[in-house]
């Protein structure tokens, strides 16, 4: 337990709030803030765990990554796809305006 | 405002810019981003076609409904590492698949899945032609898989955005080059050389004006030996034509701020086709803050150096190859030979014509005269009305001597109205030439009778009129004459 500091601040939480699209309010950040570093600092005890001669480990199964065959087998759903569309107008979604 | 630029243009060095303080040079690296030609999407079944009713090719994954997975197209992979061993590079037998995060609107995931610190291809280079048979060689920093986004209709209502995800999912390469890239000129030949590799290859068609091949740009001016300067990334290139003037103007805009002691925000900029300009597109300072992570939802991806051995016997010749093939084979000049292998298509229609005949003249008559009459009628090789197997024929009626070079351009004129074979316009014409000795005499004696006067003056010493007689007997031969022959008789009979 050598990592005791707080990492995260109100700056981190206001920043992964804004990262995520997520309005969280003011009197909900303080805690946050306590239950983020909590998280932190029980993760922080792997690095007691000597790693630096172990590949990262991907998969404890041993499977490989299966390959499919380049076949058209899906698509022509457009009324599936567009079911839980707030808004949708001659096949597209519709969103408020998004340009640059 | 470009000031900067016009002074003292002409001594300049293309990717060179006269400052109000000095020489400044531009540093340049590119990212292509190819769509491979493959049938279906990188981790969905769903149609990779162009040009569909919007959201039709779409499937529950791309969509990014909850519990989809996605499963990786095999054929996507092939075309990777075939292309990498294309690009000369370190094909990578394990490469991982991360999440790149940002939120908009045609990103229904919330996040593209691409590869950052494992890709699938790794470092390579390419040779590029300069001017003057002069060559350069760019390095490729790396090639990775990753998924398209959709696409945003941003004029179909004046307050709404209409979003189609038919292209939500189709396999890119991202072809990444080593900032070795110096003026606006090699950044257009390096994207060229990139679709020639990629066409040949056959991993992607190298549209750009549909879209299947676009570049970002990063751009940083500094003075020479000096270190690099602060880039800025020009976003979403689609011409070679923007490319050129992107760079151009983003190198000036930097050498501007730079010389009135300001500094460059690394940045992303969009190119307006409009102004000519760059402008900036998203400042805010988190935009950029992907937070890659391995996606959980794919296994790293790994291969036997066996299957690469296998890919690297199918690849088919590629241009560099070819080229000095074709100068050796064919006898014709490196020029002719990288204009030729340019297209793929332009290689297998010139071997077919020149197959058994004078190379070199098959190679003019392809790239000047096929070529030119081509872009004059606004039509491409494969829809040519002339075929190889007659612009063939035509060389051979040139060479056995059957018609003269001028006669020829004319025939050829017609083959490209009636697509008849050359031989029948000849005898239909009744084009063939004269190489009769006989005949050509008998219109020399006319030409003679015709002009005593000039005989006179030939004889008496006035050598230049031997011209005006070739002139006069092939104009009566209607151009049919053996030009060698009337000249030989010409000298005998004017004694």
């Amino acid at each position: 337990m050598s990592n005791k500091k707080s990492i995260v601040d109100i700056q981190t939480v206001n920043k992964i709030a804004r990262l995520a699209r997520l309005n969280i309010p003011e009197n909900d950040k303080d805690n946050l803030i306590i239950d983020l570093n909590n998280i932190l600092e029980f993760v922080a005890q792997l690095e007691e765990v000597e790693t630096s001669n172990i590949e990262p480990l991907a998969s404890v199964t041993g499977h490989k990554l299966p390959l499919r065959i380049d076949e058209v087998t899906d698509g022509n759903i457009e009324d599936l796809v567009l079911q839980n569309a707030p808004e949708k107008s001659s096949g597209f979604f519709v969103v408020p305006k998004v340009i640059e | 405002m470009n000031q900067v630029s016009s002074n003292n243009s002409k001594k300049l060095k293309p990717g060179q810019i006269q400052g109000d303080t000095g020489l400044w040079e531009m540093v340049i690296g590119l990212e292509i981003h190819a769509q491979i030609s493959s049938k279906s999407k990188l981790f969905s079944g769903a149609s990779a076609t162009f040009g569909a009713g919007a959201n039709t090719n779409v499937s529950l994954v791309d969509a990014a409904m909850p519990g989809m997975l996605p499963v990786i197209n095999q054929y996507c992979v092939e075309q990777a590492v075939k292309t990498g061993l294309a690009l000369n590079a370190q094909i990578n037998n394990y490469s991982v698949f991360d999440r790149k995060n940002y939120f908009y609107a045609d990103l229904p995931q919330g996040y593209q899945i691409s590869q950052f610190t494992k890709p699938i291809v790794g470092e390579g280079e390419i040779i590029i032609d300069l001017d003057e048979g002069k060559q350069t060689t760019i390095g490729i920093e790396r090639l990775h898989l990753e998924q398209d986004a959709g696409k945003s209709l941003h004029d179909q209502h004046p307050t709404k955005t209409y979003i189609d995800l038919n292209r939500t999912g189709v396999a890119l390469m991202e072809i990444v080059s080593k900032p070795d890239i110096r003026s606006p000129q090699e950044a257009g030949l390096f994207v060229k050389k990139i679709r020639s590799i990629l066409r040949y290859v056959g991993s992607c068609d190298g549209n750009m004006e549909e879209g299947s091949l676009r570049a970002d740009c990063n751009v940083s001016v500094r003075r020479a030996g000096e270190e690099f300067g602060t880039r800025c990334e020009i976003k979403n290139l689609n011409s070679i034509r923007f490319i050129n003037q992107a760079i151009q103007s983003e190198a000036e805009r930097q050498v501007e701020i730079l010389e009135s002691g300001g500094s460059i925000n690394q940045e992303t900029r969009l190119f307006d086709t409009s102004t000519g300009e760059t402008r900036s597109m998203r400042s805010k300072e988190d935009a950029h803050d992907y937070r890659y992570f391995p996606d959980p939802d794919l296994l790293p991806l790994e291969f036997e150096d066996s299957w690469v051995k296998g890919l690297k016997e199918s690849l088919p010749e590629l241009p560099d190859t070819l080229r000095e093939r074709l100068v050796l084979d064919y006898g014709i000049t490196p020029y002719d030979a990288a204009v030729l292998v340019e297209e793929k298509d332009y290689v297998k229609f010139y071997e077919k014509a020149a197959l058994g005949r004078d190379g070199k003249l098959t190679a003019n008559w392809m790239i000047s005269e096929l070529f030119g009459a081509l872009k004059k009628e606004n039509l491409s090789l494969l829809n040519s009305p002339v075929s190889p197997e007659s612009l063939g024929e035509l060389i051979t009626l040139i060479t056995d001597g059957v018609i003269s070079g001028k006669i020829a351009k004319d025939i050829f004129a017609e083959m490209m109205i009636s697509k008849k074979k050359p031989i029948e316009i000849v005898k239909d014409k009744g084009l063939e030439q004269v190489s009769d000795d006989n005949e050509i005499l008998k219109l020399i004696e006319s030409v003679i009778a015709d002009n005593q006067d000039k005989v006179k003056q030939y004889l008496s010493g006035k050598d230049k009129l031997f011209g005006f007689f070739v002139g006069q007997v092939m104009k009566v031969s209607q151009g049919k004459a053996n030009p060698g022959i009337v000249n030989k008789l010409l000298k005998e009979n004017l004694k």
